[in-house]
């Protein structure tokens, strides 16, 4: 016992002494993400750029989806292949409190704004976890057929409840997190209340009794492809989904599909770099996120995908699509127009309370 | 002869040529041949054990792993041991001193944040109430700062709860029920065990309608596998190799891809709700709901998982010789008799092993009912899944794990008991 642990922390030192002196960075690194086109707008805004800045080639997964667990069990067998992880903040900071993922300084590590401004005060309150490097802000929101709502189209989430003004099936996910927010709103709950309420079990059965008034005329989805399907198809005359993905339903599909963008719910995604990794990768994915979160470059993708960057000071620098040429700000979630009436997911809460609501909601499902 | 005493005392044991009893060099040479044919299966063995059996065994070993609570606050558990949560009353400061040593040492180890997170299974809110806490604690002095009770109540307001204890004190054991007991809607709670609340009972359930669901698709892939692995049987070989592609071609294609097709034929706006509308059998305004339910979920999974039924069934009926049903007609059976009394029970091999596989196939499957399931046709497995990817606790998708597999093995075993084993044919 003793002796490995000398002799592991002799390699080490020796470890540290040979990054220290060369500064050596790994040639080759494994980003992982959500694939289809936020991956590519990922890629054109970032990968192809860095590859080309420092002759590193960079390989693409597409396991987001399934990052946590996977990084777990990578943890486990002492064997983390991943180099920079793309997730969305709650999973970022489950994998910061189970000691995945490296917790960053933004100071440091990350660039400063072009002014100077410091990046922990550029990215701000998005900077929801002391692991969590923001990328993206978007938002999950509903969408409508604009041809099934005859002439009064829906302004309200509310309408989402109204059956009676709007009949047809409705689109929500399979899992409470932001349906249970937007029941107790459409059932009176002020704004700033909803989450005192929600941690109540009177309050998750109220959130669940008016999600029950529209029970039969849900179809339940577990992927973000499903809503704009259904749309699409006129399966439901509304349905939640991600913004970027009605933005892609609306403007590249030209289908008869508008945006509701009263009480979307504000969600950040962005990246986490794994503990274990050796000096030189470390060292690597540290350069990559320092390069790929600046100012510019998180404007860069918005000119691929309707999300907004996470940096205050990109927000000026959004511009227009790089195919369809139209001018992105307006389909940013966090555009003034869109943003009357918003909501910023809460991550404290629902890391508390998401198993608890979790097996609660899939209860009430089955029954 | 040789087992009687007195003729062995009399002339001794049997020897071999080089002297040794030739009991013995039998022996020896049995040995070497056995440990040579363990010499070939080695690789294979070693190969399952590794890859199959002991990653297994690791993972199931989960569903009553406790040791975190236990490693993270060593003190803690030690001190809380003679503490009496039924009375009341929060633990003294000798329990609180404990804890906050421990924390000091969990937080600069980042361990804390863990413990949270495995503790929130039991108790909603604890896990933000480690994470809050360890920021504060951080900077304290396990002597300087002493006494901890009021400090740690000021950090958190749950730290001045009996229930907080009192959960650390039950789940202060290395090994614990109570992923098994979660697993059946139970809860191993400081009072000792009870019944979820009702709300929350919905494992049972799901176990139940996995079994129920699996038999009703098995037995829906022997209804619609039986015809069409006789036809198989009893065609010229040309043709019905050209039939066997047929069956085979959804092999080839993803699952991912046959599902979502069955989505695109099956919804409201689908279809075969178009075509039933154009011809007038349904009207527009009241179109079948086929898909995100039970029916989606059976009619989707006979399709996948038809073709493991019918190869089965076909390489069995390709063994029964037809002059079997001829002379059974010459003697003056109908189509019927020959066919139930004669062919049938021959056949049933087939199903065995069809169904077999049919059934422990679906019992696990979980892509097809979260894709066209909804809400009522979930399996289990879909749960098991949520708890691997998204909650992380482990324990929990062990414990179902090892439930679904032990009833598995029992079901294998009435099958054994009322059908029999030996009575299952792959092939010829």
């Amino acid at each position: 016992m003793k002796l490995t642990k000398l002799i592991a922390t002799t390699a080490s030192c020796a470890l540290v002494a040979g990054s220290a002196t060369a500064q050596e960075m790994a040639k080759e690194m494994t980003i992982v993400s959500w694939g289809g086109s936020y991956s590519s707008s990922q890629q054109n805004a970032y990968h192809t750029p860095y590859s080309e800045m420092t002759g590193t080639s960079i390989i693409n997964d597409e396991s987001s989806a399934e990052a946590v667990a996977k990084l777990r069990a990578m943890n486990e067998a002492g064997n983390v292949t991943w180099d920079v992880v793309d997730v969305v903040a709650s999973d970022a900071i489950r994998l910061c409190d189970e000691g995945l993922a490296l917790e960053i300084d933004p100071d440091t590590m990350l660039a400063d704004a072009p002014d100077g401004t410091k990046a922990s005060e550029d990215f701000g309150d998005l900077l929801v976890s002391d692991c969590f490097i923001p990328q993206i802000v978007y938002s999950t929101t509903f969408g409508y057929r604009t041809d099934m709502v005859g002439d009064t189209p829906p302004t309200s989430v509310c309408s989402v409840f109204d059956t009676a003004a709007y009949p047809g099936k409705r689109s929500l996910e399979k899992r409470p997190i932001n349906n249970m927010e937007w029941a107790l709103i459409c059932d009176g709950v002020a704004k700033d209340d909803v989450y005192g309420v929600l941690a109540t079990p009177e309050g998750q059965q109220q959130a669940l009794d008016k999600l029950g008034t529209i029970k039969d005329d849900v179809i339940w989805w577990s992927a973000g492809a499903d809503t704009p399907q259904l749309l699409a198809d006129g399966e439901v005359v509304m349905g939640s989904t991600y913004n970027g993905r009605l933005f892609s339903v609306i403007e590249e599909q030209k289908q008869p599909v508008a945006m509701l963008w009263d009480a979307q719910v504000f969600d950040l995604d962005g990246w986490i770099i794994p503990t274990g990794l050796s000096p030189e990768r470390k060292a690597r994915a540290l350069d990559y996120v320092k390069f790929a979160t600046d100012t510019q470059r998180l404007a860069d993708q918005a000119k691929y995908i309707s999300y907004g960057p996470a940096r205050k000071s990109s927000a000026p620098l959004v511009g227009k699509h790089a195919e369809l040429g139209i001018d992105m700000a307006p389909h940013m979630p966090t555009d003034p127009n869109n943003a009357k009436n918003t909501f910023l997911y809460n991550y404290e809460f629902w890391a508390d309370y998401r198993d608890d609501i979790d097996a609660k909601f899939q209860a009430w499902l089955a029954n | 002869m040789r087992n009687d005493p007195a003729l062995q005392e009399a002339s001794g044991p049997v020897l071999a040529a080089d002297g040794t009893p030739l009991k013995q060099s039998l022996a020896r040479a049995l040995r070497r041949q056995k440990l040579r044919a363990l010499m070939l299966i080695a690789p294979l063995l070693a190969f399952v054990l590794l890859t199959f059996v002991v990653p297994i065994a690791s993972m199931l070993f989960r569903s009553v792993e406790n040791d975190i609570v236990g490693n993270t606050l060593p003190e803690t558990v030690v001190a809380i041991a003679s503490w009496d949560g039924a009375a009341g009353e929060l633990p003294d400061e000798e329990v609180y001193a404990a804890f906050a040593r421990d924390m000091i040492i969990a937080v600069a180890a980042k361990q804390h944040t863990r413990l949270g997170s495995r503790l929130n299974y039991e108790l909603s809110g604890i896990s933000s109430m480690f994470r809050q806490s360890g920021r504060k604690i951080k900077k304290w002095d396990p002597v300087a700062d002493a006494p901890f009770k009021e400090k740690l109540i000021e950090v958190h307001k749950g730290w001045g709860e009996v229930s907080t204890w009192a959960l650390i004190q039950t789940y202060s054991a290395p090994y614990t029920s109570g992923y098994f007991l979660t697993a059946i809607d139970m809860q191993l709670t400081p009072e000792g065990v009870k019944l979820q609340p009702e709300d929350k009972r919905i494992l049972i359930k799901l176990f139940w309608r996995t079994l129920v669901m699996s038999m009703i698709i098995t037995g829906s892939c022997i209804l619609l596998g039986y015809p069409v692995a006789w036809i198989l049987a009893n065609l010229p070989a040309r043709k019905a190799n050209l039939l066997m592609i047929l069956v085979l071609l959804p092999f080839w294609t993803s699952l991912l891809v046959r599902t979502s097709a069955w989505k695109v034929m099956l919804q409201q706006q689908g279809v075969i709700n178009d075509v039933l509308v154009w011809l007038g059998f349904v009207a527009d305004d009241a179109r079948l709901i086929m898909i995100n339910n039970q029916f989606g979920t059976i009619v989707a999974m006979t399709h996948i998982l038809l073709p493991f039924m019918i190869l089965p069934m076909y390489s069995v009926m390709q063994t029964i010789q037809p002059t079997y049903l001829r002379a059974a007609k010459s003697l003056g059976a109908t189509n019927w008799t020959a066919f139930w009394r004669v062919y049938f029970p021959q056949s049933v091999p087939g199903i065995g092993a069809g169904s077999i596989l049919v059934f422990i196939l679906s019992i696990g499957y979980y892509i097809t009912p979260e894709i066209v399931g909804g809400t009522k046709g979930v399996f289990i497995s879909n749960r098991i899944a949520y708890h691997i990817s998204s909650s992380l606790n482990w324990g929990l998708a062990a414990a179902l794990g090892t439930i679904l597999l032990a009833v598995v093995l029992l079901l294998y075993w009435a099958y054994d008991r009322i059908v029999g084993i030996d009575n299952v044919k792959l092939g010829g």
